[in-house]
């Protein structure tokens, strides 16, 4: 789960690292007030959970409460790359002397959180990383000691020669870190991470991502779910118990599994059609999770088509049927299904499906190409 | 042969009273797995199916019954504590069933398992199954069979999937393993790779990966350098949108690392003769063999 900049800044400040003053606003009048009483030249800025704000004229600077309050009412509703402004955080403008890097990732190959720094702040991390990866310092932090004062240090004198702002660098580098352990961080990094004229080192931007297996022993921070900048049909679709994330094309997909899930629109696309969406019911299905599934995929109007592709294992195949036969009575379809089933408890789905007057399959491959002819058939 | 679980395996099953636990324990027991203790804390002195002894702690499990393996079916808010108490026993082999484990969690249990010379298995993995000997975990027993092939795999339904085509083509299989789809695991490809390398039983392996990370470039190197046997690789989510979790927590393309066209020319660069569909499992090994 993305946090937004505004809660990533509440969350930094919670936990001693020092940040700008700065308030989030939903209004243009909420901004002027806050412009006023922050003084001065301020920045207003989109919340929104895209990269590129700045080139979207999502970031703008204002040098009086007037100003902000019109700015404000532009970046205010505006769209970013498909999403709704409906918050700005307003922040002073700052005086900056220098611009750097600190993150925290946790590292797959090393198993553990590694600590990342560059004096090249204030661009794309991404971008430093794969043109001028030598810019980029590492340490990978071992957990049962945490980040040791010795190795912030070590790391923060990469960003600076003044032994002051080394100390306060190595200092916030060790409070990011009890971040990641506090709120169950994937991800935590300050960029750019500043120097102000009189010599201070301040966070000026941050963003940190939950890891979603976290959210149930935080549930603090799982409260600070934006559900506005997800479509309805995934927000929908995570009530329900279901993973799903929409796409564009027309072949609606009903998988138990993610790995099968995957492949199954892979074999989509191999067949010259296109996925309109990745779902897994998952391992246990009821026959409720196939309904809330089939509800949500008929509610896509690019569907042209709907495949079932199941392989039970610990899901039960007549647990599935059940599920289509009591969704299609209770909403009739209106595009065409074709369903794919084996393994445990297949002969009872197919008994369940031919009562109902439905036909199914055993075999995956014949299954996808009959849904993709029969997406484009109706879109021919 | 076969690798890591055979017909010797002594399992026990923590979180054996529990739903998940009761129900794959029986039918670990119905295929022929040796299940010779369970723990279910405040259960202890009771029996599962009026034959398994039940135990409040591994420690006393691992006393009395002497378990090899352990396999864990507890919930996600218990399970890196299971993993924990199972290493602090000495388990050598744990295979943690449990979907949903927080990753820092792992960060914590790997270097405590490692330092200890055990192995994890998982998390959030389907188990494995060495056909006709043990199996331990949720895959199907039904839809394996004994024979030559080694099968690993970051997925579940999918793994099943090519095992079916497998064993309805003829090619059984030594012992099939899936290690999970999470970011941070115990066991990786290379560790099976060579595992199945090793087995004077398996003639040639199967390895179905996934987007995110770059485990399957790195196997793809050690198959380059060291694995003889022939090796046929799947990679699920070549049609993926970056940024997105695909339903496993370590199945998401983050910038240009980790996507499906990366893995699979890594994976022909190395001599790995690559699926573009899991039909094409057979077909491929019959040209490799």
């Amino acid at each position: 789960m993305n946090l937004h900049e505004y809660q990533a800044r509440d969350i930094l400040r919670q936990h001693g690292i020092p940040m700008p003053e700065g308030a989030v606003a939903a209004t243009p009048a909420e901004v002027k007030a806050i412009a006023r009483q922050l003084g001065g030249t301020v920045v207003i800025k989109a919340q929104v959970h895209a990269g590129g704000r700045g080139k979207a004229g999502g970031v703008k600077l204002a040098k009086n409460p007037a100003e902000a309050e019109q700015l404000a009412s532009k970046i205010l509703g505006m769209q970013i790359k498909g999403l709704t402004v409906e918050k700005v955080l307003v922040v002073p403008a700052a005086d900056i002397a220098s611009e750097s890097y600190v993150g925290f990732i946790v590292d797959r190959a090393t198993q553990r959180p590694v600590l990342m720094v560059s004096a090249a702040g204030g661009v794309d991390i991404e971008e430093v990383a794969s043109l001028t990866p030598e810019k980029i310092h590492r340490l990978a932090v071992d957990p049962r000691y945490g980040l040791l004062p010795h190795q912030a240090q070590g790391l923060a004198f990469h960003l600076y020669q003044d032994v002051a702002q080394v100390r306060q660098a190595a200092d916030l580098m060790q409070k990011l870190y009890e971040v990641v352990y506090a709120v169950g961080a994937s991800l935590a990094e300050i960029n750019p991470l500043v120097t102000t004229p009189d010599g201070k080192v301040q966070a000026l931007d941050a963003k940190i991502v939950v890891d979603d297996n976290e959210l149930g022993r935080h549930p603090d921070i799982a409260a600070l779910r934006d559900a506005s900048s997800e479509a309805p049909s995934e927000v929908q679709a995570r009530e329900a118990g279901l993973t799903f994330i929409k796409l564009d094309g027309s072949v609606g997909c009903c998988v138990n599994g993610a790995g099968l899930a995957m492949a199954t629109m892979d074999l989509v696309k191999y067949y010259g059609g296109e996925p309109a969406n990745f779902l897994d019911i998952g391992g246990s299905s009821n026959p409720q999770k196939v309904v809330n599934a089939l509800k949500i995929i008929t509610a896509d109007p690019n569907v042209k088509a709907i495949l079932f592709n199941i392989f039970g294992g610990i899901t039960r195949c007549d647990d599935v049927a059940n599920g289509i036969v009591q969704a299609t009575s209770a909403f009739p379809l209106t595009v065409p299904m074709v369903i794919r089933l084996t393994g445990t408890n297949e002969k009872e789905a197919m008994e369940i499906l031919t009562k109902a007057g439905y036909s199914a399959g055993t075999d995956m491959d014949d299954a996808v190409k009959a849904a993709v002819a029969q997406a484009k058939g109706r879109a021919a | 042969m076969s690798i890591f679980i055979n017909k010797d395996t002594r399992l026990l099953v923590q979180g054996i009273t529990g739903r998940d636990g009761s129900f794959h324990s029986k039918q670990m027991m119905a295929y022929g797995t040796q299940v010779v203790a369970g723990v279910t804390p405040g259960k202890g002195g009771q029996r599962f199916e009026e034959k398994v002894p039940v135990f409040n702690t591994v420690a006393e499990a691992v006393a009395t019954a002497k378990p090899n393996t352990t396999v864990i079916y507890v919930p996600a808010a218990l399970a890196a504590s299971a993993v924990f108490e199972a290493a602090d026993a000495g388990i050598p082999l744990i295979i943690c069933i449990t979907e949903g484990l927080p990753v820092l969690d792992l960060t914590k249990v790997m270097p405590y398992v490692r330092e200890r010379g055990l192995r994890l298995i998982g998390p959030n993995c389907p188990g494995l199954i060495s056909p006709g000997q043990s199996k331990v975990g949720i895959i199907p027993g039904n839809i394996c069979t004994p024979g030559r092939i080694g099968v690993v795999s970051r997925s579940g339904t999918l793994t099943y999937e090519i095992i079916h085509q497998l064993t309805g083509n003829g090619f059984g299989q030594s012992s099939c393993v899936g290690i999970g789809g999470d970011p941070i695991i115990g066991t990786n490809f290379i560790d099976c790779l060579q595992a199945f390398e090793r087995d004077p039983a398996t003639d040639a392996i199967v390895m179905i990966g996934e987007i995110g990370g770059t485990d399957e470039q790195q196997a793809a190197e050690f198959v380059k350098a060291k694995v003889k046997k022939p090796v046929v690789g799947f990679i699920a989510g070549q049609t993926a949108p970056p940024g997105r979790r695909m339903g496993h927590a370590g199945a998401i393309i983050s910038g240009a690392s980790g996507t499906a066209a990366d893995k699979m020319k890594a994976l022909s660069d190395s001599g790995i003769s690559v699926m573009k569909r899991p039909a094409d499992v057979v077909p491929l090994l019959k040209e490799r063999m």
